[in-house]
């Protein structure tokens, strides 16, 4: 007669991932990098967010961008005029970017650049308002953008992302005349799931809240227990 | 389909445990715990799992999914409650924010069932038990 037999596991099943990406922070840590995962659906507009970002920061802080949203080169191409490292992920038809390809963009950021004279990396990740927030990559902040065409209810609808960001971007704002969409419900509606969110409303095509955005980049780098004290010329 | 890569890391991490046992038992079910507020899909997880174990050491077993409610805990209450998802997530009793997730994130192979002689005795994580 067989016996049956039951043993304890009590395994996170992201364990393998959580690992790369505690890796991938303590590479960051060791070069004094912040690193920030920008996450959104896509059209959201977060390579405009970075081609604004690279424009209004790129003077005073040393950035590089890990670029997971694309199938073609078309986003890297965007963000290269501001002659910052752009390293472009062929992340194929992934879902959402993890912690080993990440690892890859750092490893070519270890080779072909100089990661100790680097602040900030800024990781755009795949467009998908779902997957990507189960996957950490290393970073020090998690930055969700919500275009308000998306309508007030998605943080509602697809609460993960939305519950673990740090910083919260509505962007589009200059459309807010043309629509019926209420800004302050979207606001209420991450509030009452994460109420420690910043909350900045944005329009990259404007300049609308840029200022405050750059402001909050300024005080996570700062943050940074290891960030450097050089200064850019 | 993260599902997929969920699956492919279940398998892995089971294999580390059969490879590990001196007998390389049969196992015959896997539990896995899915908390409600996660990305994850049950009915997903069991089809990638069907699919990725065929001809392997896990085409016998059964994935059990254990689905793990979402409960949140209201400091100005001091009580538990379990948010809508999809519509409320504040306390309804004083609309307080959810700021304190008790269960409902868990993605986690509880345990697992297996045919034949004993093997060495694991001692399961008390933090996680």
């Amino acid at each position: 007669m067989h016996q049956t037999f039951d043993v304890a596991l009590g395994i996170d099943l992201l364990h393998v991932n959580q690992a790369g990406a505690d890796h991938n922070r303590a590479h960051f840590d060791g070069w004094g990098i912040t690193c920030m995962n920008i996450m959104s659906s896509p059209g959201a507009g977060k390579t405009a967010l970075l081609e604004r970002t690279l424009a209004g920061l790129h003077q005073e802080l040393a950035i590089a961008v890990i670029e997971g949203d694309m199938t073609t080169e078309l986003d890297a191409d965007r963000l290269r005029q501001y002659e910052v490292p752009v390293i472009a992920i062929n992340t194929g038809r992934s879902c959402h970017l993890d912690a080993k390809m990440v690892a890859g963009g750092i490893h070519t950021l270890e080779h072909q650049y100089d990661p100790h004279a680097l602040d900030l990396v800024l990781v755009e990740n795949v467009g998908n308002l779902v997957c990507p927030a189960e996957f950490e990559v290393g970073e020090h902040a998690k930055v969700a953008l919500l275009s308000i065409t998306e309508g007030e209810d998605k943080p509602l609808k697809y609460p993960i992302m939305f519950q673990e960001a740090d910083c919260l971007l509505i962007t589009k704002v200059d459309l807010a005349p043309y629509l019926d969409v209420n800004i302050e419900q979207i606001a209420a509606n991450v509030r009452q799931m994460n109420p420690h969110c910043t909350i900045i409303s944005v329009s990259a095509k404007t300049g609308e809240g840029l200022e405050e955005w750059f402001g909050w980049v300024r005080s996570r780098v700062q943050a940074s227990p290891l960030t450097k004290t050089h200064t850019h010329a | 389909m993260h599902e997929t890569d969920m699956t492919k890391a279940l398998i892995l991490t089971v294999r580390n445990w059969w490879e590990s046992q001196p007998d390389r038992p049969n196992i015959t079910k896997i539990h896995l715990m899915v908390g409600q507020f996660t990305c994850v899909e049950p009915a997903g997880l069991q089809f990638a799992f069907e699919v990725q174990t065929r001809q392997t050491f896990l085409e016998n077993a059964a994935l059990v999914i254990q689905d793990v409610p979402l409960v949140a805990f209201c400091h100005p209450c001091q009580q538990e409650y379990q948010p809508e998802i999809g519509r409320q997530y504040a306390c309804p009793t004083c609309q307080a924010p959810m700021d304190d997730i008790r269960s409902g994130r868990e993605l986690k192979i509880d345990r697992i069932e297996y045919d034949g002689a004993e093997v060495g005795h694991l001692t399961p994580d008390p933090a996680t038990r």
